[in-house]
């Protein structure tokens, strides 16, 4: 039982985390503050269940075309829809107040495109659930591959950021947009890359997540409130932090599943939540905001 | 003469007492609209009465609506009405003291994700505790309040509340709102509390949301959790508060009329398009009026007096 909690609880940690770090590159980068982005997850595990019911797709070839998709939309998103608030926006405050509200209505679009082509009933499909004993203790074959997976694009992000020099720029713009606009940093550039960075690993999530997860059109909603508790736990733009506080949540999200009561996780989620808030408002691994 | 206090309150007072009457002028489909219409007009300008002085944007608003709701439907045959409302009262209001208490003396978008996420939470410990403890998910609300009095207790919960909305507006508290939704960091340079001011202002918006959903329970004869805590009202409620313009007391209203009979509409005939509609109408608000009615006619009667100063004030 505690085996299974642990390995339960990373596959969730490591998907808490890979989701947590687009939302992290959209608000820390280019300060969107994206309700809509657990519905971008969500979408994403529609038209992977899509393509393997009706195209007989494996999840993981989809990814293949899906991934660039959600590159390529989150990038009209921000140019179509957020480039005019960025522009209106007189303060960092102004542009955050102006782009809650305005993916606060991209959400209700989003899930009402889902609910128009999908309804509203709990989804899934049967991929690669071939019980496996790993450590003592039975679990499914898929939910491994989708950690594997999830530390596998994890790592290339983490690798893309610290180590490449696109990755610096954007990392300076999440400190300092004006210093990084001050060395040569195209902050307008920065801010459009990084939210169809985030959008694709949105999207790589909810695939992900499809493989062994029910889903509906409704539950975008927790994914955002999770990585938003995530990207805060680590600290704002910080990719490390998101990581180990993505990890930390579904450890505490599966030992209370498994030992206390399945139905309390989202109450333990926010107790996370606001003991962070009230001890540490500057992330776990933050220093002072 | 036209801006005394008397004259306000007076004229408010009248116009309150000739909406008494509607029950008497309306078939049951009027009435059922006039109900939807003053329970958004509260809602709407609750959530205005603290996001619009503040900038702080919450998405709560439901979460305090269920709280009512379901108070009334627990309590609601075991202890009498005015008992009832003074417990949903109560509930709401310590909700939002431990909401306001943990989030608003952070920065503003520590507020937001809470109150984004706390409809869900309250929903999902609700769910647990019904299915836990009282072995139900679902209670049924028999209690003997007809429509006409329904509307009536909205009302009269509307008139307390543009009462109340006035004399904020004109008291200290109201001037220190306002400094602190133009600049916080000002605010508290000039001595204000501003985390105290803050808490005050959202547990009394939370209370008036709570005491709607109070009186709106016994319109549904059955309750549970997911009609009780649907997120769309939250929506709706800051849709039509947008719409109208926040920075008046009077803004949300405006928003509320065109709005419930334009959601009346859709929910009758598009209602698989519902969601997507409302979205797209939300996007519109806050790309074309992000100043809302009230704000749109105070800007365009500031300029065709060509007053540079009154745009600015309008604002």
């Amino acid at each position: 039982m505690l085996t299974n909690a642990i390995l339960s609880g990373l596959t969730m940690g490591g998907m808490y985390a890979l989701v947590a770090m687009g939302l992290t590159l959209q608000y820390g980068v280019s300060r969107i503050m994206n309700l809509a982005y657990g519905e971008f997850v969500i979408a994403a595990s529609f038209v992977a269940f899509l393509l393997f019911t009706s195209g007989g797709l494996s999840p993981l070839v989809s990814l293949l075309i899906i991934v660039p998709a959600g590159f390529a939309v989150s990038y009209l998103v921000y140019g179509i829809l957020l480039t005019p608030l960025v522009r209106r926006a007189r303060s960092r405050e102004a542009l955050e107040a102006d782009s809650i509200l305005s993916t606060f209505g991209l959400l209700f679009i989003v899930q009402g495109l889902m609910l128009v082509f999908f309804g509203g009933n709990y989804t899934s499909y049967s991929y690669f659930n071939t019980p496996v004993q790993i450590l003592g203790t039975t679990i499914a074959a898929n939910r491994l591959v989708v950690l594997g997976f999830a530390v596998l694009f994890g790592a290339a992000c983490y690798f893309f950021l610290m180590r490449t020099r696109t990755g610096v720029a954007l990392r300076a713009v999440a400190v300092d947009p004006i210093a990084a606009g001050l060395v040569a940093v195209d902050v307008r550039w920065a801010a459009a890359l990084a939210f169809a960075l985030g959008g694709a690993i949105a999207v790589t999530g909810g695939v992900l997540v499809s493989m062994f997860l029910t889903f509906n059109a409704n539950i975008g909603v927790v994914f955002t409130m999770k990585a938003l508790i995530v990207v805060i736990m680590g600290g704002v733009g910080n990719v490390a932090g998101a990581l180990a506080a993505g990890i930390i949540l579904g450890l505490v999200e599966s030992f209370v599943a498994t030992f206390v009561d399945p139905g309390l996780t989202i109450a333990v989620t926010y107790a996370v939540f606001l003991a962070v808030l009230l001890v540490r408002p500057g992330g776990l691994f933050g220093t002072a905001k | 003469m036209k801006n005394s206090p008397a004259f306000v309150i007076g004229a408010g007072a009248i116009l309150f007492a000739a909406l008494a009457f509607v029950p008497f002028y309306v078939d049951g489909y009027g009435l059922a609209l006039a109900i939807g219409i003053a329970s958004y007009t509260i809602l709407a300008t609750a959530w205005a009465l603290f996001s619009g002085p503040t900038r702080y944007i919450s998405l709560a608003t439901v979460a305090f609506f269920g709280v009512g709701a379901y108070t009334v439907a627990v309590l609601g045959e075991v202890l009498p009405w005015p008992l009832v409302m003074l417990v949903a009262a109560i509930n709401g209001m310590l909700l939002a003291l431990v909401v306001g208490l943990s989030t608003l003396r952070l920065a503003g978008i520590y507020f937001v994700i809470f109150t984004f996420g706390l409809t869900e939470l309250i929903k999902q410990l609700v769910t647990w505790y019904e299915v836990k403890i009282t072995r139900t998910v679902g209670r049924y609300v028999f209690l003997d309040i007809d429509q006409q009095t329904i509307y009536w207790q909205l009302l009269a919960l509307a008139a307390i509340l543009f009462l109340v909305g006035y004399l904020i507006g004109r008291s200290r508290l109201g001037f220190a709102l306002r400094i602190i939704g133009g600049d916080e960091t000002v605010a508290r340079h000039v001595g204000i509390d501003t985390t105290h001011a803050k808490v005050a202002l959202f547990v009394l918006s939370a209370l008036f949301m709570t005491l709607t959903g109070a009186i709106m329970a016994p319109r549904w004869t059955y309750i549970d959790p997911a009609i009780a805590f649907n997120p769309q009202v939250s929506f709706q409620a800051v849709i039509m508060a947008l719409l109208g313009g926040v920075q008046r007391l009077w803004g949300p209203v405006l928003g509320v009329i065109p709005m419930t009979l334009l959601f009346e509409y859709l929910n009758a005939n598009f209602p698989n398009y519902f969601i997507l509609i409302l979205g797209i109408v939300f996007m519109l608000i806050v790309y074309l009026l992000p100043q809302g009615v009230a704000g749109a006619v105070s800007s365009l009667r500031a300029w065709s007096r060509r007053d540079g100063k009154s745009v600015e004030e309008a604002r």
